[in-house]
């Protein structure tokens, strides 16, 4: 028996010091690349969401959640993250609906174009933030790739170790660091950078989405059937990546043969009012937060007048809740926007 | 399936709880399936030549026993029959009829070893002198794979065939038992080159588990990963860029790169060994040392003795005794002795039979000639230090330098720099190129650059090089720690704590510090390509 003991607590503390050590070495993307933080934040919010966002930076860094309650009484979340795949969506959205079914998803139709897995960094960025459960094991799967191995995303020390030479006082100090610093998913860029030259579309050899993304399309597609949820398609109003007009022909009849919503943005620029002079931060390839206002108009409008979903203001607990969350709002944006006059 | 790849630690693991779970008469067929599924891993074709090398030195190594039983009937029955002479005539022709039939197991197996790592080579030496010639024909390369683990299990088989000739050992009736011989996947990758009375003595045998054993074989697979993944992968980044860039890279940067060299091919391959007789430590399975502390070597003989045991005493036993003891050989030997004189007579079938010892010794580390040049340097220096023997003798007894502590140290040091020296031609694998860059240790005049923070230009960071300090003090600490007895033995005996504190501390490092995963490339064991 005592021997036994002996080993146990040897397990336990090889355990708790394993662990200690892995939540060390993980990037805890607080003073760069932040958006890294943006999967995991969901799992801190009370999850009664009318409407879902799914998809890569088009959607984080171009609408506003915060917007859409104050304007529309609409309680929303962004499950974004960089170069987020489709198949990454797709399983961020299934894995969602273990805790909550919202009445809409959005998805940003933009990471159609990729077929294949793209980079590790960015996996590591929409599927490590996860909480473990089959989603995630099938994310993992259908987005390593051929360098990666299944393991190091269970124990993400394997993958990290090599920063063993990297490490800050940051490291330790956020270590156990849980706070959100989005707001439901929302990237907030107050900066303004005008979109000049923007390059047109190289010509491609190919130019019909791949087998796999209309996989995941169609899965997502039914699973928001079989959830009796309205599938909204969109594509943001970003000049670049080139948006090809041969895409636009293959979403539109994908859309129409599914008989889903869909709304291509780059077409409705106008009626949006977006000024690419004011209203981006990094030359035309995300809004910043002028320009998000104004196609969450656009969208808050369109719910609201073609779905006809009903405002949430009134919901005692919802207000309090966006109290808090707009008092935080508020505060990031001031200080952003004192930054910047500091600049 | 690497050795240092999750993959092969998952195979093991599964191995291991499999090996200890089912009935131990199923062990050793366990052992031979796994070997198979691990060399069918590695790629289904292989499994055709390593099959094809054990089945035809199996029917050959029964027929031989069989042709021994026959004659020793055939003696018995015989034995009021026949006459001195006809006994003596019948057993002549049986031992030249088992010959023939050896030399058919030799054929085949070393046939295929031939064909496959050398024809490309012979076709690159032959286009170089019909060039030479002024020809411009060219013969074309042939596209072969190249076995994993080709040369080892190829030399275990051959050992074993050359052995049941020899009538050591009886063949080994079961053809299953002997595929396994062949192919226990532990040693098929990088060795060490087992006889077959030493390994089978454990193979075919019933395990039970052993706790001690299997924690010992563990501490060995660990300590193995440690110089793998944390000094010899590390080491790989500077030796690369020293070698790749060799225009830039000269004078002392060819010595850092020869002692970087050095240490990252010891630690490679005692690695790799380590975690192969881990492995098999933890499934009860004894394999042959194949390191003794090489770098304590006070001459290049006794270096020879200690670094790559198995593969220097194969070639002795097999290679060196049978060609000085040949028919031709003691031939060269009476007429060398007749008209050479009995001091250089007697020294003739040795240094031939030593030049052909190392003339393979080299062409079977690689079929190129930077590995023939880098054999027959070691047969130079062997030669002359032999040579040299009784004037060190007689400078050592008139100083009195035998047992004196500094002059050992010389001598340690020495052997070290010569091995590393002759290591060049391995690392630049271009003759021409070593001869040139060794020269330019001497005339660039630039060893500065080890003090001036120039090596940090070599892929490598202030903190990787503490890493690689930090593990060569460990390294030497464990090898002078070995000296009394068994590390793993004296670890056995401190109390339970330390013992945890020890396991855990080198098992961190080798997560935290090991080269391996995303942002660094894998790399094979360096002897895998033999």
């Amino acid at each position: 028996m005592k021997k036994v003991l002996k080993y146990v607590i040897t397990i336990a503390l090889i355990l708790v010091i394993l662990f200690f050590v892995q939540k060390l070495f993980m990037p805890k993307y607080v003073s760069d690349v932040t958006e890294g933080r943006l999967i995991a934040e969901y799992y801190e919010e009370e999850m009664d969401h009318d409407i879902l966002f799914v998809g890569d930076c088009e959607v984080y860094e171009n609408f506003v959640p915060a917007m859409l309650w104050t304007d529309y009484g609409y309680n929303s979340y962004i499950r974004g993250s960089a170069q987020q795949l489709i198949w990454q969506s797709y399983y961020l959205l299934e894995d969602a609906l273990r805790y909550e079914k919202p009445d809409v998803v959005i998805f940003n139709v933009l990471s159609m174009k990729y077929n294949e897995p793209q980079k590790e960094a960015y996996n590591r960025m929409s599927i490590e933030g996860m909480r473990w459960s089959k989603s995630k094991v099938d994310n993992i799967y259908a987005s390593m790739t051929s360098k990666e191995h299944f393991i190091e995303y269970v124990f993400p020390l394997l993958r990290y170790h090599s920063r063993w030479s990297e490490l800050e006082e940051e490291d330790i100090e956020h270590i156990f660091d849980t706070d959100v610093r989005f707001h439901n998913g929302y990237y907030m860029r107050v900066d303004a950078k005008p979109a000049k030259d923007v390059p047109g579309g190289e010509i491609l050899g190919n130019y019909q989405f791949g087998d796999n993304s209309y996989k995941y399309l169609d899965m997502m597609t039914k699973l928001c059937k079989e959830n009796d949820i309205e599938l909204i398609l969109i594509k943001a109003p970003s000049l670049y990546p080139y948006w090809y007009p041969e895409w636009e022909e293959q979403m539109e009849e994908y859309a129409k043969k599914n008989d889903l919503r869909y709304i291509n943005f780059l077409e409705l620029q106008d009626e949006c009012n977006l000024n690419w002079d004011e209203d981006t931060y990094d030359a035309g390839l995300h809004l910043n937060y002028y320009g998000g206002q104004k196609v969450t108009k656009y969208l808050g409008d369109y719910i609201k007048n073609e779905i006809g979903l009903k405002s949430r203001r009134g919901d005692e607990k919802l207000e309090k809740i966006w109290n808090e969350k707009l008092e935080l709002f508020n505060s990031d944006l001031e200080n952003k926007l004192r930054e910047l006059e500091g600049e | 399936m690497l050795f240092t790849s999750y993959e092969f630690i998952g195979f093991i693991t599964v191995l291991f709880i499999l090996f200890y779970a089912i009935p131990k008469r199923f062990q050793w067929i366990l052992l031979l399936a796994g070997s198979y599924i691990f060399y069918y891993l590695a790629r289904p074709v292989y499994v055709a030549y390593i099959f094809t090398t054990t089945l035809v030195v199996y029917l050959v190594a029964l027929k031989l026993d069989q042709k021994r039983a026959f004659q020793e009937a055939y003696l018995k029955e015989h034995k009021d029959e026949l006459t001195k002479e006809e006994k003596k005539a019948f057993k002549a022709k049986e031992k030249k009829s088992r010959f023939h039939w050896m030399l058919l197991g030799l054929l085949v197996g070393l046939g295929i070893l031939a064909v496959i790592k050398y024809t490309n080579f012979t076709i690159s030496n032959i286009n170089g002198i019909l060039s030479a010639f002024g020809s411009s024909a060219t013969l074309s390369f042939v596209d072969i794979v190249v076995p994993m683990g080709i040369s080892f299990y190829t030399f275990q088989a051959i050992g074993y065939l050359i052995d049941v000739h020899r009538g050591t050992i009886k063949a080994q009736r079961n053809f299953f038992k002997f595929a396994l011989f062949v192919s226990f996947f532990p040693q098929l990758v990088q060795g060490p080159i087992s006889r077959y009375q030493d390994l089978s003595e454990t193979l075919y045998k019933e395990h039970k588990f052993d706790s001690k054993m299997f924690t010992f074989g563990l501490e060995r697979i660990l300590w193995g990963f440690f110089k793998k993944l944390v000094i010899a992968d590390r080491m790989l980044i500077g030796v690369n860029a020293l070698i790749k860039d060799a225009d830039t890279y000269k004078g002392a940067y060819v010595f850092v790169g020869m002692l970087f060299y050095a240490l990252e091919l010891y630690c490679d391959f005692t690695g790799g060994i380590d975690i192969t007789i881990g492995v098999a430590q933890c499934l009860g399975v004894n394999v042959t040392e194949n390191f003794m502390r090489p770098f304590f070597s006070k001459n290049i003989k006794e270096y020879w003795n200690r670094w790559h045991i198995t593969m220097g005493s194969w070639f002795t036993d097999y290679i060196f005794y049978p060609i000085t003891v040949c028919g031709p050989m003691l031939k060269i030997s009476k007429w060398s002795r007749n008209h050479l004189g009995e001091t250089i007579g007697k020294r003739v079938p040795i240094y031939l039979s030593s030049f052909v010892v190392w003339f393979t010794t080299g062409i079977w580390h690689g079929a190129s000639w930077n590995f023939i040049v880098w054999g027959l340097g070691n047969f130079v220096v062997i030669m002359i230090s032999q040579e040299f023997e009784p004037l060190y003798h007689r400078f050592h007894n008139k100083f009195h330098l035998e047992n004196n502590r500094p002059y050992q140290g010389f001598q340690v040091i020495r052997t070290v720099l010569l091995m590393s020296c002759l290591r060049t031609f391995d690392c630049y694998r271009d003759v021409p190129l070593t001869f040139k860059m060794f020269g330019t240790m001497f005339t660039e005049g630039n060893y500065n650059v080890i003090f001036d923070g120039s090596l940090l230009n070599i892929g490598l960071k202030i903190s990787d090089f503490i890493i690689l300090f930090i593990g060569v003090i460990i390294l030497f600490m464990v090898s002078m720690f070995q000296r009394k007895e068994s590390v793993r033995e004296q670890i056995y005996r401190i109390s339970y704590p330390l013992k945890v504190c020890i396991w855990f501390g080198l098992f961190l490092m080798v997560i935290i510090f090991g080269i391996y995963g995303i942002g660094y490339d894998a790399t094979q064991f360096i002897y895998n390509q033999f």
